[in-house]
């Protein structure tokens, strides 16, 4: 099990520690609740250092990008990000991550940390273009500061003019007095914000200074659990949660990011999915009886057959209502369609929602 | 974390207050604070007569769910209604407010297999 760079502070401000991907992770300071509700009415501070970058240099970096993500990653221009994933050659996902261009000869990949090994081999299996390949997951922490008061606190911290930065964009500049700090206009919860990469050396000294300049606007430190919470409001999906190695991208809603503008990793068979649709469709839902749905729960419908499964589910904070994502058939995921979630021995009535669930404050 | 001394524990981490023949039943400071924010509390077994560790109800936190257990055998009499509106009582007041059913005991025998405030903190390594 690894300890995150920071783990003292992390026991020292309160947390509990869970192990979480591989590493001991903070899960919660105060409590869940009080968590989310900062990061969605002033600001929060989460180390999620667990999280794997990889450096992909020289020629052949766009190439290799292009034939293991689904997006069209040409269309980055420097310091421009993309959401994306990486399918596999039996309709599922091996990771959905972020694509970094730096030059165009440079491009910082982030994937999920439970899959940086599995990422890695894949991406290095593809790798028939001569493509420098760095995984730098170990030398990088991250922090991931959001909420509406993020770049107030954060401004005094560097030359860069963050409001004027563009959702989905970077900088690379001097930060809390160290140089080359990867500045990045995104986030996991729906609230603005940013996600600060920082090398392992100077990561203290980056927390110690967010949390003091963010001190007048009450920052707070926040756990995995208000990090789930915060991205299922949203509807992001979780990895291992709602999209898998057996879940396609076009039945995950993930069609967005999905591009065939060029050739990738079973492009041909994901674009026929398309084309004749899919059977079965990750929705998102809400109880209207009272229960809480969780992961792997069954969904059924009004007689009781089994439709499909929860993906992940929970007592949203902001809307004090139970929500939750899950694929069913095509017959029931259009809006407001009913169906039933089962919790223990009882069939709760739910009815399909739009995602996200709440509002945004960042597109 | 606080036990207080007048009252019962059980191994899962429910406390029992017996007046008379009634008990009150509620989950521990320790319980609370393992399951974080507590959102809903599913009891449906008023009037049932249940045996000493049987599930009376269900506890769901924000991120996880537990079974609650009846520490000695009997009917359960009360739910208490402020929970089903305000689960977070259970939270900030758990020997409380945050009470969860009265129970007429059945068997005042078993009572005596119970845990001391001082057992049950060695119990969690208090």
């Amino acid at each position: 099990m690894k300890k995150l760079v920071l783990h003292h502070k992390h026991v020292a401000l309160g947390a509990k520690i869970v192990p979480f991907a591989g590493f001991e992770m903070p899960v919660t300071y105060e409590g869940v609740n009080a968590e989310h509700d900062t990061v969605r009415t002033s600001v929060g501070i989460f180390d999620v250092s667990h999280m794997g970058e990889f450096l992909i240099t020289g020629e052949g970096a766009l190439s290799l990008i292009q034939a293991v993500t689904s997006n069209d990653a040409s269309k980055l221009g420097d310091c421009k990000i993309q959401y994306s994933c990486m399918p596999n050659n039996e309709g599922g996902i091996v990771d959905d991550l972020l694509v970094y261009r730096v030059s165009d000869i440079e491009y910082m990949l982030v994937v999920n940390a439970s899959n940086i090994q599995k990422d890695w081999d894949w991406i290095a299996k593809h790798n028939t273009f001569g493509a420098e390949m760095r995984n730098i997951s170990d030398d990088y922490c991250l922090f991931a500061v959001q909420g509406p008061k993020a770049k107030e606190a954060l401004q005094d911290l560097t030359p860069t003019i963050l409001t004027a930065m563009d959702y989905y964009t970077f900088a690379i500049d001097r930060f809390a007095g160290v140089n080359d700090v990867i500045i990045s206009a995104t986030g996991y919860t729906g609230a603005s914000g940013f996600e600060i990469y920082v090398q392992n050396q100077d990561a203290e000294k980056v927390f110690d200074a967010i949390m003091k300049k963010g001190e007048k606007y009450g920052i707070k430190p926040i756990g995995l659990a208000a990090r789930d919470t915060l991205r299922l409001e949203m509807g992001y999906c979780l990895y291992g949660n709602d999209i898998n190695d057996t879940t396609s991208p076009i039945e995950a809603g993930l069609s967005w990011i999905t591009k065939f503008s060029k050739p990738f990793v079973n492009s041909d068979k994901l674009k026929e999915q398309k084309e004749k649709g899919v059977s079965r469709k990750l929705v998102g839902f809400e109880l209207i009886d009272r229960g809480v749905p969780r992961h792997d729960y069954k969904i059924v419908d009004a007689s009781g057959n089994e439709i499909g499964v929860v993906t992940s589910g929970t007592m949203s904070p902001t809307m004090k209502k139970a929500i939750g994502m899950g694929y069913v058939t095509k017959e029931h995921s259009s809006l407001n369609s009913e169906i039933f979630v089962q919790v223990r021995d009882k069939n709760l009535k739910a009815k399909v929602v739009s995602i996200p669930f709440l509002a945004s404050a960042v597109k | 974390m606080n036990f207080p001394s007048e009252l019962k524990y059980t191994k899962d981490h429910e406390w029992i207050k017996v007046e008379g023949n009634v008990a009150t039943i509620g989950i521990t400071d320790f319980a609370q604070k393992e399951l974080g924010d507590i959102v809903y509390v599913e009891i449906e077994t008023v009037g049932e007569e249940l045996a000493a560790e049987v599930v009376f109800g269900t506890v769901e936190a924000v991120k996880t769910v537990s079974d609650l257990f009846m520490p000695v055998s009997g009917k359960v009499v009360t739910v208490n209604d402020a929970i089903n509106n305000n689960p977070e009582l259970v939270n900030s007041d758990p020997y409380g407010e945050g009470w969860m059913i009265k129970v007429e005991v059945s068997n005042a025998t078993e009572l005596a297999g119970l845990l001391s405030a001082d057992d049950y903190k060695k119990l969690i390594g208090e």
